[in-house]
């Protein structure tokens, strides 16, 4: 079996992002940039899958910059095989996206593809559903257990409310949740094996996908801020106060 | 002009995210038709036709659509687009797991989340886990739009709209219904209670969690959430995180017992009326948002509050 991972090359998630003073985005420069958290999940589970011997090949791909290489080079530190980096300097959405993937899917004919759930710059969470609808392929989104079997993928989800088990036929979408696996650091050895591992230059073009976006960026600003509190002597007071906000 | 807006629901009740996503489609403008798919979820539409500005109900009932997987739905609803230049959904799991289905059919680019709306064709919404706002314009022309409930009202009751039956597609779909583990309480739920009370990893262990917190959000009538940290140390259920990648709440009281205050944690809960902090650690940025902050320690603080009460 043959699965394709997706990975995004986003702000590192400890980083503080600060809004531009001009309104037209988040302050990029000279910021530490990693894999999306839920994307180095998707590729701990495509790993595991090799290693219990139900997959053969990990191909992980990127859309993005020059630099969404050293993203690529991380995962193929974790366990992938190559990689192919799709470069463009544009902002992609994610209905763009999901169709350069579906271009890549094509030519690759992978059984599973394996995505984060949501990256965590724009937050938007639809590129697995879209790439899903595109293909007319099902999808476990949200997942938090994955089992391959007789060419079915059984998908436990997390939804609202508690968990949810799909059958899937395969190939299928599988979306992850941050309790699937905890993934990896790559070892010193595996970092420099990965160093060799092949990458593939490609451009949205190759696929036919023209990345103008739909969405234009009116503005980015701070979100508003809380006035600070107080802080209260004990108990009782915390309760007295609340009582006379209404609260109690 | 004409919003569809899709129920979430259990085929018993409809959710309140219902509710408020019809709310945000009043903003939005045009006649609103509520779809309700389901199977044995007449009493359901019933109540979507009581929503004050409804126009219609379409209302859908089938095998495959009983558990609203993403599949049948994108097969019931894209058919439907012809007579609508919106779809509305609520941001719960139902609607983020098929809403991109559907937009990707229309070649529509979505605007997840929504939190406010400026016209029809521009919406704020939150990225980098509510660290910016972004307001984006979109030029499709459909707009398919998931919203964050918590930043809408929920519509009130006093409409009586047509229930009209629809045809639910047949399939055959190549995912299927294994089985579900949905927890049972007599709690409120997270995303709508008034209250909550939620703990963190200073809890130490689940016994703590349970012998601390529960009682306290029993005494309150509140719904329990719980940080990331907590839940992956097990000491919570993963339906109770509250975060940017939990659930986001906005209570009109919102207690955090030995919460950090993770920015990832804040994200989905900053919107709360009241915060009050219960945290031995002063330095902790939870008490940057709260409005009233304790600085004890949580072993007798809480006890001791859940006494007074």
């Amino acid at each position: 079996m043959k699965v394709l991972v997706p990975v995004k090359r986003v702000i590192d998630y400890n980083v503080k992002v600060r809004v531009k003073s001009d309104q037209t985005g988040v302050d990029l420069a000279n910021v530490k940039m990693s894999m999306n958290p839920f994307d180095e999940i998707a590729v701990e589970e495509a790993v595991r899958l090799k290693e219990k011997g139900v997959v053969e090949e990990i191909v992980v791909v990127s859309i993005g910059p020059q630099q969404a290489q050293e993203t690529l080079r991380t995962a193929l530190a974790m366990g992938a095989d190559r990689g192919i980096l799709v470069k463009t300097d544009e902002t992609v959405e994610p209905l763009n996206v999901a169709k350069i993937l579906k271009g890549i899917v094509g030519e690759e004919n992978p059984d599973l593809v394996i995505l984060g759930k949501q990256a965590i710059d724009d937050d938007a969470n639809q590129t697995g559903q879209m790439l899903a609808a595109l293909l007319d392929w099902p999808q476990g989104t949200f997942a938090s257990e994955v089992v391959i079997e007789d060419g079915k993928a059984t998908v436990t989800r997390e939804i609202d409310g508690g968990l949810q088990t799909l059958a899937l036929q395969t190939p299928a979408i599988v979306t992850t949740d941050l309790r699937l696996n905890e993934p990896r650091y790559a070892s010193l050895p595996n970092i420099m094996k990965a160093k060799k591992k092949p990458i593939d230059e490609k451009a949205p073009g190759d696929y036919g996908v023209d990345t103008a976006a739909r969405l234009s960026v009116v503005k980015v600003t701070e979100p508003p801020e809380r006035e600070a509190g107080e802080i209260v002597e004990d108990v009782s007071t915390l309760v007295s106060k609340l009582k006379s906000e209404g609260a109690l | 002009m004409a919003v569809l807006v899709i129920a979430d629901h259990d085929n018993e009740s409809l959710f309140d995210a219902t509710h408020k996503t019809v709310t945000a489609a009043k903003a939005f403008g045009g006649d609103i038709d509520v779809l309700v798919a389901g199977k044995g979820s007449g009493a359901v539409a019933e109540a979507a036709a009581k929503i004050d500005g409804v126009r219609k109900v379409l209302h859908a009932e089938s095998d495959t659509l009983e558990k609203q997987l993403a599949e049948a739905m994108e097969a019931l609803i894209v058919p439907l687009m012809d007579g609508y230049d919106a779809i509305f959904a609520p941001a719960t799991t139902m609607g983020k797991n098929c809403t991109p289905r559907i937009a990707a059919k229309l070649d529509v680019m979505q605007v997840s989340d929504i939190t406010a709306i400026e016209g029809t064709d521009t919406f704020e919404r939150p990225i980098y886990a509510g660290n910016a706002i972004m307001t984006v314009k979109s030029s499709d022309a459909k707009k398919v739009v998931t919203v964050r409930t918590t930043s809408f009202d929920a519509a009130g009751e006093g409409g009586s709209a047509s229930v009209e039956a629809i045809d639910a597609p047949t399939g055959p779909f190549k995912s299927a219904f294994v089985e579900e583990k949905i927890v049972q309480s007599d709690r409120p739920e997270l995303t709508s209670a008034k209250r909550v009370v939620s703990g963190g990893r200073a809890l130490g262990s689940k016994d703590e969690f349970d012998r601390l917190i529960v009682p306290l959000a029993d005494k309150l009538g509140a719904a329990v959430g719980a940080s990331r940290a907590a839940v992956d140390a097990g000491y919570a259920p993963n339906d109770y995180q509250v975060g940017q990648t939990g659930k986001i709440v906005a209570p009109e009281l919102y207690i955090a017992v030995g919460i950090s205050g993770a920015i990832q944690h804040l994200a989905g809960m900053k919107d709360s009326k009241i915060i009050v902090a219960i945290n031995k650690d002063e330095e902790a940025p939870i008490f940057q948002v709260a409005d009233y902050g304790l600085v004890a320690d949580l072993f007798n603080a809480v006890p001791e509050l859940t006494e007074a009460l």
